[in-house]
């Protein structure tokens, strides 16, 4: 199939199946996000962080992330340290390539758990409504009013320092607008026509929630969890900078801000660096998520 | 004015449950800790009938629930133990340092509105031009800027390298107890002593962490005022007042901005409750005595009565942020009072 009839075949107003409709509609989403410059370069970004993480060990040495040189401590770049070392003459490059993992992985493990639990809570609510819908939206309600970064200090507190507990105290105050969303999402469904019929086929609640409402769901859910992740992902630099994520020598950005602080005003790059790394992602994540918006808000208008 | 009753006592249930929500949690924190807080009194040296004369004195051989009343019960009387670190009682400790922590936000609010606002405003009637690029992207630094950093990077900037503003810390040294702690914000006691050197040295000691902190409440509010103002402008009045032929500026900034102010007030309590958070992070880069510091120093020496007091009280100013707003919204927004 050559690439003219492949357009053709993906753009065609009359699909054949549920496959090419299905087909044709991300590539048209694909279309309009395309033409959205910003959305691209976030999408650039995003891209560009899961390549250097699963790329890290050709990138850098993975022991000179960890290896200590003392007497190679804070030198200033260089052609052997690009981004020069730090107080324990550790390679600054090799700590921010291989700290892209850790950062990830928070995103991922959080993501991992906000999602179901989001759905667990907003698609009963939604779908069954009266008083189970009241009791579970009290509880998001109180669990949306409660200040995160101070929860999850107190959390990191209890628990020990740790970037599981990072993640649980993080997941704990993140998973409320999921409940909502997935709760809004099962609303204007509920009384659908492809719902009553599944309900006239003898489908059970369980079965129409699983096969019907949660894959519509989905993509609302996937663009909140974009958005989601620049905070997520600054938060977790926050508990790492107050020192309660990822333990040393592991190289975690906000911890290498942290120790950065000491040597901030002789050698500028070993706390300035980590934090760029924070903020080029955050800035990729919320472009990528902004753009994403913007497809599914014109598809729906 | 049924509405309203209802819409007041509907706000009310929800506060209290919320509260107690908090409560639950911060009682199931303070349980699941690895620490086993007899142990943490009696030393481990005690002997077994000690060890047990202890636990049933702080209650621990009692069912959950009712441990969890007696908790309740000490907080809402004000009661959150003693610190270990200072050896006074935590509430004491927390009002002592408070007062830092509300001069910080104050003035970043008050940056983040003063400035937020106008470019918010700006940016949506020169939608997709310059100005509307240049504050959506300043709002979307904003919002990606780990505070922290940002932080060192100005005391790096205009501390060290610049020499504008003064260092970490609410005052220097030379300047310390001149002034009697009225309010305990030291800017505006200064103000009221007539001491006008302190002002300005606490004045230079804060404005670079409020800026810091104020610049992302900026960035949160310039994206919202853009984003209600665009839903403004799109209305049918603003194009009457228009054809009418009053000033685009009279329509903009008194009409349009007029209706967004209600909008508005439910983002600026949640800012400000925001900031009560970055504090924690903006405290400890700049040193500054606050809440924020008090915890995390409070953290680190495993003060749990202090982080679990500090958790309930940013708690409860966010909740009774929640609650003005939710209580404002009917007053000032005639529509809102009849919904349900």
């Amino acid at each position: 199939m050559s690439g003219t009839t492949m357009r053709g075949w993906l753009l065609d107003p009359a699909p054949h199946s549920r496959r090419q409709a299905r087909f044709g509609r991300w590539y048209r989403a694909w279309l309009s996000f395309q033409s959205n410059s910003l959305a691209m370069a976030g999408l650039l970004i995003v891209a560009s962080l899961v390549l250097i993480a699963i790329a890290a060990p050709l990138l850098a040495d993975p022991n000179a992330a960890t290896l200590q040189n003392l007497a190679q401590r804070l030198q200033p770049s260089s052609a052997a340290h690009w981004f020069g070392t730090d107080e324990l003459g550790r390679d600054v490059f090799a700590r921010v390539v291989f700290g892209s993992r850790i950062t990830l992985t928070i995103v991922a493990l959080v993501s991992a758990i906000v999602v179901p639990v989001g759905l667990g809570i907003g698609l009963p609510a939604g779908y069954f409504g009266g008083s189970i819908d009241a009791v579970l939206m009290r509880l998001t309600d109180i669990f949306l009013a409660f200040p995160r970064l101070v929860l999850a200090l107190a959390f990191a507190a209890a628990l020990g320092p740790g970037i599981e507990n990072a993640v649980i105290a993080i997941a704990l105050t993140a998973w409320p607008p999921y409940a909502r969303l997935a709760r809004a999402e099962t609303l204007t469904r509920r009384n659908a026509e492809f719902v009553q019929a599944a309900v006239l086929q003898g489908a059970s609640h369980a079965s129409i929630l699983a096969r019907q409402i949660v894959p519509l769901c989905l993509s609302s859910v996937l663009i909140r969890l974009t958005l989601d992740m620049a905070g997520i992902i600054i938060t977790a630099a926050g508990l790492g900078f107050l020192g309660l994520g990822a333990q040393p020598p592991a190289p975690e950005w906000g911890a290498m801000v942290a120790s950065g602080r000491q040597v901030l005003l002789t050698q500028w790059w070993v706390a300035t660096i980590p934090g760029i790394a924070i903020f080029i992602t955050s800035v990729g994540f919320n472009l990528l998520g902004d753009g994403l918006r913007d497809v599914s808000d014109s598809r729906s208008a | 004015m049924l509405g309203i009753g209802r819409s007041i006592l509907n706000t009310l249930v929800s506060v209290v449950l919320t509260f107690l929500g908090l409560t639950i949690v911060t009682f199931f924190i303070g349980r699941i800790i690895p620490i086993d807080p007899v142990l943490a009194i009696v030393g481990p040296k005690a002997s077994v009938e000690t060890y047990d004369r202890v636990r049933i004195e702080i209650g621990l051989d009692q069912p959950v629930p009712v441990q969890y009343w007696r908790y309740l019960t000490k907080v809402l009387h004000g009661d959150f133990g003693t610190s270990v670190i200072t050896s006074q009682p935590v509430l004491q400790d927390m009002l002592h340092v408070f007062p830092a922590t509300l001069e910080l936000a104050f003035l970043a609010l008050a940056i983040g509105v003063v400035l937020g606002v106008p470019l918010g405003v700006v940016a949506a009637t020169q939608r997709g031009r310059w100005p509307d690029h240049v504050v959506r992207l300043l709002s979307l630094f904003g919002y990606s800027m780990p505070v922290f950093w940002l932080g060192l990077i100005g005391l790096l900037l205009f501390y060290a390298k610049l020499g504008w503003v003064e260092g970490p810390g609410r005052l220097d040294v030379s300047y310390d107890d001149i002034v009697p702690a009225v309010t305990g914000m030291i800017t505006v006691d200064a103000l009221l002593a007539g001491e006008y050197e302190v002002f300005a040295n606490a004045l230079s000691h804060l404005i670079l962490p409020a800026s810091i902190l104020g610049y992302l409440s900026l960035a949160y509010v310039a994206r919202m005022t853009r984003s209600f103002m665009l839903g403004q402008l799109r209305q049918e009045y603003v194009l009457a007042a228009m054809a009418k032929g009053l000033s685009g500026f009279r329509v903009v900034w008194v009409h349009a901005l007029g209706n967004v102010w209600v909008q508005l007030i439910t983002v600026i309590a949640l800012t400000f409750g925001s900031l009560l958070e970055g504090a924690v992070l903006t405290e400890t880069v700049f040193s500054w005595p606050g809440l924020g510091l008090y915890m995390k120093n409070s953290l680190f020496n495993a003060d749990l009565n202090a982080v679990l007091g500090g958790t309930v009280l940013v708690g409860l100013v966010y909740i009774v942020l929640n609650m003005l707003s939710d209580l404002l919204y009917p007053l000032v927004d005639p529509r809102a009072r009849d919904r349900k």
